[in-house]
């Protein structure tokens, strides 16, 4: 009983407030999706508001079981827990149901399980439990390892395949930066996503060029000589001549050309490292190098590895391409639906098209289209500022802790709402790709409500026991 | 152990933020900047469904029915809502062919796959019957009903009028109409488009995204219900409009009657003409190839739109116009030789007494007389010039409405012709002419030219001894609207009422008069008629024939415009159907079967030729 009451008095109860306003905010909105004159009744089970009530008392069973469990669980089950969902993820690939061409659900009856969604938390507590036992700046064979345990359940649910989950995973890399991941490793990182969204949108060639051209004006800035010009221009002269040679004499495309011109830099650079011994020359080098050939093999990847609708949809993101009534449709009836909610939104229960299914899968993936017309722009701001207020709670908590275990784990749980939340919204404004990921405690549906309350009170029972020594 | 990277919790913290200020961002423009996603919104939504309101009815002078409406059905199809189902039952419905079928649908699903399209035009109502019953077997499918335009009889095409499709010219300029929408493109659907269409209406529903009605909008507070179009009155007599289309049958040419009285016009004829019930409904655009291309040109609508010399029908005017001035005298004698002769320059005439008075000469029509009192009228010492007494005379023939369109209510009314005095100017230099050189207008041939309406209206000055109103066609709108005022509004010509009695006392002789009157087989025992014919020349071939009176002589109920072209002498066909037609409309019946019967069993092909 003492250790009961104690628990309540070190709950950081602000974080417990958002997550019920959360799940009754999204339990309101998910009744105006599928509102239906014949069921008016928001506690009819038929209907899926009646199940998303099932859920949220589930899910308050879950969170007080969560709470009363003993915090050192988690500390030392860390590894079994991981191990438990691993298998979890190997077992759905054969036993699991189909739907949406997806084998990512195990059936219970009436009910689904999406064992990804518990995956979550099982893989931020391996994490922490790995981070806590090495030093802080982060070497490679720690960042290999910590990579890796990311990447066993990535791997396992792209096998489903879920391209949606697969991405929340990556949010992981949030905690190794805290922890101490090299900054150039992140800045990598952030450049990779940014040069594959512009070879998306503009081509390998122009980026390649850019990239030579920026290249050359990195090693300016750390010479300041004339010859870096005058290399350039050779290079430009040399390129058109190699173009203009390779086109039409060998009838060589621009890739080559390309190549070839990345060759003659190397050459230039290799010369000033010989004649100012410059080592800044071989790491300018290595970047465009290392540039050149990621932005080739995002375009393979892009063209060769992805399905066509989900070229189209990055396409459609990236406005490349404009099909309101194919692969474009939800997208566009989505920003129908939020943008003509207008500033004060159109009352509850008054969205047009909320109440008549212009937007497909509004109760889950799209469930932020009826905040968007019904609540308005009034409405959307405050959903997104509870996120807000919960993510920077959450922040606030993982910095208090002691342990760094307590702390990776909290970094987790910030760095998956942080995705979610931004992805999730972010699709149904154009602002992302239509990636298929709930919002959390808004969204529809059972594995995902009850995935993110687990993932977040295991934190808050660490949190609340942060003054006990873990072992 | 010391946290060395602690301080990265604000970088942290702040792609939160940034994440947050991202998306606030673009929510602001999608709902508060761009407007846009409002009108998509409704159009999602709202379905519009259109009630189309029944034209306005077209009675005649008496209250009998001339136009009426006759239901007929658009089919309409919502492409995504089809499923399979039995085309050959439905293709046998509608009498199509597979083909036709597919192609109808292509059309369609090119249009819109959500939105209705029309498959298939004015169905008839027979038709529809069947496919109502089966119906519910072809989903996507709907009817809208719409009406088609009826007449109780073949006549009066030219004056009616037809109704067609919008074009897209007219979609762009009036908000009112929309895609497929009728509108009147001629005749009094075109003048009274406005009454006739009446108003639509609206009813707005929700509709879901499979385009399933949920409901009315709000309640129903943005609906609006249709107004049928206002009947109009027509000023026609129906049955004289039909008798003077027989009697015209065979013909070219047109008829013009009106009452002077109020300038309503009893008839108005055109010939050769077609049944109004070829441009409706799906035969309309094949039929009005197909009439387009005729040679005669039936869709050509002389009685507005044909310009023809006025010939000897003409003197009246100048010889009104001579007493108005001064310059002769009603007891004024001119000698005739064959003709007139000034100089080298001769007008032949044909024999009469000699010499004659005013109406002695228009009883005789003497083209000897009127030259000399034209040149009277023109060499006028009271002007300074030729040129100004000229111009003075223009403005007389302005004020009986030649020269400009007189302004009836029906549209492409054409002007006629009037040279101006810097007309001849241009032609023979400034003030370089002399009353010789333009002597024709003496006898109304020359550069000049005037419509059968404006020879009508001639006619009824004449008969009013000086005034006329706008000749018009619709005499009521609606239960108790009457036509524009201009209708009301009675116009003088300046030429006082004493000087038209010579003039009708010589239009009397002409068809009642003894030896030497032009008109003597228009003669009614029982009602004096006065008419006066003439002949217009045409360049082309034999020339027209031409009549205008008006009866009886004392407050006359019928003022009459005859052309019958590549007639020859007035006297041959115009004015015995001028008299036919006054005989039918004063007296409701034919006594003269033998002049009917001349009448009505010559055929006179467009070269003059008679059968």
């Amino acid at each position: 009983m003492e250790k009961n009451s104690n628990i309540l008095n070190r709950l950081d109860w602000l974080t417990v407030l958002l997550w019920g306003t959360m799940m009754i905010m999204g339990w309101l909105n998910i009744y105006a999706a599928v509102y239906n004159e014949e069921y008016t009744s928001i506690f009819d089970m038929s209907q899926r508001y009646g199940k998303q009530l099932l859920f949220i008392v589930a899910a308050l069973v879950l969170a007080i079981f969560v709470l009363v469990t003993d915090n050192k669980l988690y500390y030392f089950f860390a590894w079994f827990i991981y191990g438990m969902f691993v298998f979890l993820l190997l077992l759905v690939l054969v036993v699991g149901k189909e739907i949406n061409g997806a084998k990512a659900w195990f059936e219970f009856g009436p009910f689904g399980l999406q064992p990804s969604e518990f995956a979550k938390f099982a893989t931020g507590l391996a994490l922490a439990s790995y981070l806590n036992s090495k030093r802080q700046a982060l070497g490679f064979r720690t960042m290999a390892t910590a990579t890796s345990i990311i990447m066993v359940p990535v791997i396992l649910i792209a096998i489903q395949p879920d391209m949606g989950s697969v991405i929340t995973y990556f949010a992981f890399f949030i905690v190794l930066f805290r922890e101490g991941m090299s900054i150039y490793v992140f800045i990598s990182a952030l450049l990779a996503v940014i040069l594959f969204l512009l070879t998306l949108i503009f081509g390998t060639v122009p980026v390649a060029l850019g990239l030579i051209i920026l290249s050359f004006a990195a090693l300016w800035i750390f010479i300041r000589n004339s010859q870096v010009l005058m290399a350039l221009g050779v290079m430009a002269g040399a390129g058109a001549l190699s173009y203009l040679a390779g086109h039409y004499i060998f009838g060589a495309g621009l890739d080559l050309i390309i190549v070839f011109s990345v060759m003659l830099s190397g050459a230039i650079y290799a010369w000033y490292l010989y004649r100012y011994r410059l080592k800044m020359a071989v790491i300018i080098y290595s970047f465009l190098l290392g540039g050149i050939l990621y932005l080739f093999t995002v375009d393979y990847a892009f063209h060769e590895i992805l399905k066509p609708h989900q070229q189209t949809r990055i396409n459609i993101m990236l406005g490349m391409e404009d099909d309101p009534y194919g692969t474009g449709y939800n997208l566009n009836q989505s920003l129908i639906s939020i943008g003509s909610g207008g500033f004060a939104g159109k009352g509850y229960l008054n969205g047009t098209q909320t109440k008549f299914k212009f937007v497909p899968e509004q109760s889950t993936d799209f469930i932020f289209c009826t905040v968007g017309e019904e609540w308005g722009f009034v409405g959307s701001v405050v959903v997104i500022g509870l996120f807000v207020l919960l993510l920077l709670r959450l922040v606030m908590l993982a910095e208090r802790q002691r342990t760094t275990f307590v702390r990776a784990y909290g970094y987790g749980v910030f760095a998956l709402f942080l995705v979610h939340f931004f992805v999730n919204i972010g699709m149904t404004i154009g602002v992302m790709p239509v990636i298929g990921i709930p919002l959390p405690f808004f969204s529809y549906g059972g594995s995902s409500l009850w995935g993110f309350t687990i993932l977040l009170f295991v934190f808050l029972r660490l949190d609340a026991g942060r003054a006990e020594y873990l072992g | 152990m010391k946290d060395r990277f602690a301080n990265r919790k604000y970088f942290i913290m702040a792609l939160a933020i940034a994440a947050a200020v991202i998306l606030i961002l673009r929510l602001f423009y999608i709902q508060i900047i761009d407007k846009t996603y409002r009108t998509s919104a409704a159009n999602n939504v709202l379905r519009h469904v259109t009630q189309y309101p029944a034209r306005g009815l077209v009675y005649d002078r008496n209250g009998e029915l001339i136009v009426y409406n006759q239901a007929a059905y658009d089919l309409l199809v919502v492409p995504v809502q089809t499923s399979a189902f039995d085309t050959a039952r439905f293709n046998e419905i509608l009498g199509i062919s597979m083909k036709d079928f597919r192609d109808r649908m292509k059309a369609a699903v090119t249009y819109s796959r959500r939105a209705p399209s029309v498959f298939m035009k004015m169905i008839s109502s027979e038709t529809y019957g069947f496919l109502q019953e089966e119906l519910y077997k072809f989903p996507g499918f709907y009817v809208q009903a719409r009406t088609l335009r009826k007449y109780t009889r073949p006549v009066g095409a030219h004056l009616l009028g037809y109704v067609g499709e919008v074009d897209d010219k007219l979609i762009a300029q009036d908000r009112y109409y929309r895609s497929g929408d009728y509108i009147g493109v001629s005749g009094i659907e075109k003048s009274y488009e406005e009454h006739l269409r009446g108003k639509k209406g609206v009813n707005i529903f929700l509709v879901d995204v499979h385009n399933n009605i949920k409901g009315s909008y709000a309640d129903s507070r943005f609906d609006t219900t249709s107004v049928p179009g206002s009947n109009l009155w027509s000023t026609i007599d129906l049955g004289l409009q039909e008798y003077g289309e027989r009697l015209m049958r065979n013909k070219t040419g047109s008829i013009v009657a009106i009452e002077p009285s109020t300038g309503e016009i009893l008839a108005l004829v055109s010939s050769p003409s077609y049944d109004p019930s070829l441009l409706v409904g799906r035969v309309r655009s094949s039929n009005f190839t197909r009439l387009q291309a005729d040679t005669v040109k039936p869709l050509f609508d002389r009685a507005l739109m044909a310009s023809y010399p006025p010939g000897s029908t003409f003197k009246m005017m100048n010889g009104l116009i001579g007493l108005e001035e001064g310059v002769i005298r009603p007891t004024s004698l001119f000698g005739c030789s064959m003709g007139y002769h000034a100089g080298s320059l001769t007008v032949g005439c044909h024999s009469h007494n000699s010499p004659l008075d005013l109406p002695g000469a228009v009883m005789n029509s003497c083209n000897a007389w009127f030259c000399n009192a034209f040149r009277s009228i023109l060499e006028n010492k009271g002007y300074n010039s030729i040129q100004e007494a000229y111009d003075r005379w223009r403005e007389y023939l302005v004020a009986f409405g030649f020269g400009n369109k007189l302004g009836i209510d029906l549209p492409n009314e054409l002007s006629g012709f009037i040279p101006t005095r810097s007309y001849y100017d241009r032609y023979y230099g400034k003030d370089r002419w002399k009353a010789l050189t333009v002597i024709s207008l003496a006898i109304g041939q020359g550069e000049i030219g005037a419509t059968p309406l404006q020879m009508a209206n001639m006619a009824t000055v004449i008969a009013n001894r000086g005034s006329f109103y706008i000749p018009h066609i619709v005499k009521k709108i609606g239960e108790d609207g009457g036509p524009s005022s201009v209708f009301s509004q009675k116009y003088t010509t300046g030429i006082s009422a004493e000087n038209f009695e010579p003039i009708i006392e010589g239009m009397e002789g002409a068809v009642n008069g003894g030896p030497g009157a032009t008109a003597r087989g228009a003669r009614l025992d029982s009602i004096i008629i006065c008419g006066k014919t003439g002949t217009a020349q045409n360049p082309h071939g034999k020339d027209h024939s031409i009549f205008v009176a008006f009866a009886p002589r004392d407050n006359p109920q019928i003022a009459i415009a005859v052309y019958v072209e590549n007639a020859g002498f007035g006297s041959t066909f115009a004015a015995p159907i001028a008299s036919l037609m006054i005989e039918e409309y004063l007296t409701g019946k034919i006594k003269r079967q033998y002049l009917e019967d001349y009448v009505l069993k010559v055929v006179i092909a467009p070269d003059g030729k008679e059968q």
